[in-house]
């Protein structure tokens, strides 16, 4: 198809519409046994005009998902430590290192170096264990605000805030990111301490903070039971 | 993600040959689901990975004490790197459909996976949902299914900061939603999947927005989509964030506009609130886009991803401007402007080379287009476009009906439009469209020549002369065209 040269250039050219030529019907355009009007053509999704194009998308996604699967080569260079006070994991590669300052320092209460997976729950944490006047005021109305974003629902207590995104939301029961909050200590990246672990029951996952990168001078030790005062939470704990 | 990765497609074991025959076998296994209504299915979008020697990393199928070992291994080893093998072990298996049966009929495994998803330990987390991306591969509903107690975590997942992981997340999602099981979706709506999105939509990282695209675009291609996701989508700020996300400029992504035009195509489609669409300037949007596609045809820059772009583009545009009330068509200015024309024409070429299957849908978007605008039939006589479009006619019939259809919208204006046509190849190539014999063809040739005749009168004249009552009579017995022959042939001999 050869397109007149002066195509290219009006294309780059200014915004602007031609003067309509002056439109003039006579009533026995179309009339029958013709049929033509001018019509705009709808076509609906799953019509077998849009065969051709539909085939080429999926030829199109299965290569890219493909690709999504294989694994990323990563960035690697030499051995370096996490900067962040207190937490000594070692990384070789950017990636790793970049996703895990996101986990683990990205939302992190300066209160108590809880870490969270968002801006918005650590907000939340914030408020409901940190926050004085909010305990002032869930004593009077309904403070507890659902965990689901977009929803306003707010709740006179945890559990009945828990008990509406069980219901509602179908959230799990136990739905890592809302524990009750308790009475133990701030979640501490490990420092000088050695590092214990609790692990409470098989199918929990484990609740470890992070460990020294010099070979640990104690044994690790795994208990069923709490450990009073030597208990390091997960630091994703968000409660009450 | 598509540039990023693109150097590492491994062709290395095929040669050119058995490639394009694997790729004509893929095509015509879609075109075949697609007839069966089938299309979406997650089957066809994760081909089975070709058994070469050497794959990168070969499925291997494990036992159900492997996986046991490998889940506890992971869970409380010693060792941080130990722990990260074993869930790469795991990966590996999961890549076996088998495997991913014996994982989920194992206690307590999903619980485990999903407790190292949620774990601290940034490298295990990432690994638990490689995991998991594997069983979101998954053809049969038992294992989506079974994936089911992760979902609000990783919806939860996609308002943090690291991008890989969310990426990794919303591929996951996206896999998860297509398939036969509605119980997926029905989970991730009340849990806020909308919401998610909308906050994750900000990302500043393309390859987490490209991932958005296409877990939103699997979303809105489900059967319950019109009724169940698409009106809270509209309700929500999503919509404003696509656009912005397919404005033309410096900033446009061209993986990213591929899957949000695709959302707006079913979003279109689905005709839930196409006024909507239109007051948020769906329209200027997409004709900017149009042109700024041509001017990169023009330049041959990055052919693959304009032309993934030109398709979604042009279905939008086309199937709103059906939504655009007749008297407000005049005023968008847009739709005037004599650029678009010459965009679309610059684009067909483009697909003329590259991909002849997409020009059907560009001259159906020239059709509504023109049918109404005297302004755009003017624009393509001014602008010399008839000789082009006249050059498509030999190509299909498909192409044939939909060039003469176009030119229908321009003859049908009257004589001032007639005029500008004649002389020409105009009823050359219209004796030559009457030889054919496929009935639309020559029913549209018939519809444009008795226009012509009309505001043309030296037209019939030259067709008398030119044999073309011969042209005629060959139809003559064809029912569908007996009427409009006999009429025409009145008025070339009577005028």
């Amino acid at each position: 198809m050869l397109l007149p040269t002066a195509l290219y250039s009006r294309l780059a050219g200014a915004p602007g519409a031609a003067e309509p030529l002056p439109v003039e019907r006579n009533p026995a355009a179309g009339a029958a046994p013709f049929l033509f009007t001018p019509r705009l053509v709808r076509f609906p999704r799953d019509h077998e005009f849009f065969e051709d194009g539909d085939v080429q998308r999926h030829l199109y996604l299965q290569d890219m998902l493909t690709q999504v699967s294989e694994t990323p080569e990563k960035s690697m260079v030499p051995e370096f430590t996490c900067q962040v006070a207190g937490c000594c994991q070692v990384f070789a590669a950017l990636e790793d290192y970049q996703h895990h300052y996101h986990m683990s320092h990205g939302n992190t209460c300066s209160l108590c170096s809880r870490a969270f997976p968002s801006g918005h729950l650590l907000d939340v944490h914030i408020l409901e264990w940190h926050d004085s006047l909010f305990q002032i005021l869930a004593q009077r109305q309904d403070m507890y605000q659902c965990l689901v974003e977009g929803c306003p629902e707010k709740f006179r207590t945890s559990q009945d805030r828990k008990d509406h995104m069980v219901r509602l939301h179908l959230y799990p029961a136990d739905f890592r990111f809302d524990k009750p909050k308790t009475n133990r200590g701030p979640a501490m990246p490990a420092a000088a301490d050695p590092p214990a672990r609790a692990l409470k029951d098989d199918s929990d996952a484990m609740e470890i903070c992070s460990e020294p990168a010099a070979p640990p001078p104690c044994r690790r030790t795994y208990s069923h039971s709490c450990l009073p005062g030597a208990i390091f939470h997960s630091c994703l704990d968000i409660g009450l | 993600m598509w540039s990023r990765r693109q150097g590492r497609l491994s062709t290395l074991a095929c040669g050119v040959e058995e490639l394009r025959c694997r790729r004509r076998e893929r095509e015509a296994a879609l075109r075949k689901a697609r007839r069966e209504q089938q299309l979406v299915s997650k089957r066809l979008l994760r081909e089975d990975a070709p058994e070469e020697a050497g794959g990168q990393s070969a499925a291997v199928l494990l036992g159900e004490a492997e996986v046991q070992q490998f889940l506890r291994l992971a869970q409380r080893g010693t060792d941080e790197k130990e722990r990260e093998k074993a869930l790469v072990s795991l990966r590996r298996g999961l890549q076996h459909p088998e495997t991913q049966q014996t994982f989920i009929r194992l206690e307590g495994s999903m619980r485990t996976l999903v407790g190292l998803l949620t774990s601290n330990r940034a490298l295990l987390q990432l690994e638990a949902a490689r995991c998991l991306h594997e069983l979101s591969h998954s053809e049969q509903s038992a294992v989506a299914e079974a994936c089911l107690p992760a979902t609000s975590y990783l919806l939860t997942y996609l308002s943090g900061h690291s991008s890989e992981f969310i990426e990794l997340c919303l591929y996951t999602l996206g896999n998860l939603i297509v398939g036969e099981s509605e119980a997926v979706r029905k989970q991730l709506l009340p849990q806020g999947i909308v919401p998610a999105l909308v906050a994750c939509i900000q990302s500043p990282h393309v390859a987490v927005l490209e991932a958005l695209g296409y877990a939103l675009s699997q979303l809105l291609q489900s059967k319950e989509a019109p009724e169940k996701i698409i009106p809270s989508l509209l309700d929500s700020s999503l919509l404003q964030h696509m656009l912005r996300l397919m404005q033309p400029g410096p900033k446009l992504n061209l993986g990213v506009a591929v899957e949000f035009a695709w959302c707006l195509h079913y979003i279109i489609c689905s005709q839930v609130n196409n006024a909507m669409l239109l007051s948020h300037g769906a329209l200027p949007t997409l004709a900017m886009l149009l042109l700024d596609m041509a001017g990169a045809a023009q330049r041959m820059d990055d052919a693959g991803l304009e032309l993934q772009l030109a398709c979604p583009v042009f279905r939008c545009l086309s199937n709103l401007l059906t939504e655009v009330p007749v008297e407000a068509m005049g005023e968008q200015m847009e739709l005037r402007d004599e650029r678009i024309v010459a965009a679309l024409f610059i684009l067909l070429q483009f697909f003329l080379q590259k991909q002849p299957t997409l020009l059907s849908e560009g001259l159906w978007l020239l059709n509504n287009l023109t049918a109404n605008s005297p302004t755009l039939c003017t624009s393509l006589l001014s602008l010399d476009l008839i000789e082009p479009l006249l050059q498509l006619l030999p190509l299909s019939n498909v192409i044939s009906v939909l060039v003469l259809t176009v030119l229908c919208n321009i003859v049908e204006k009257g004589p001032a439009y007639c005029q500008r046509l004649w002389p020409g190849t105009l009823l050359s190539c219209l004796l030559n469209t009457l030889v054919l014999s496929d009935i639309e063809v020559v029913g549209q040739s018939l519809e444009l020549l008795q226009l012509l005749f009309l505001y043309q009168p030296e037209a019939a004249q030259a067709f008398l002369q030119q044999s073309g009552l011969q042209a005629l009579e060959r139809h003559q017995e064809e029912t569908q065209l007996r009427d409009r022959i006999l009429a025409l042939q009145q008025t070339a001999i009577h005028g």
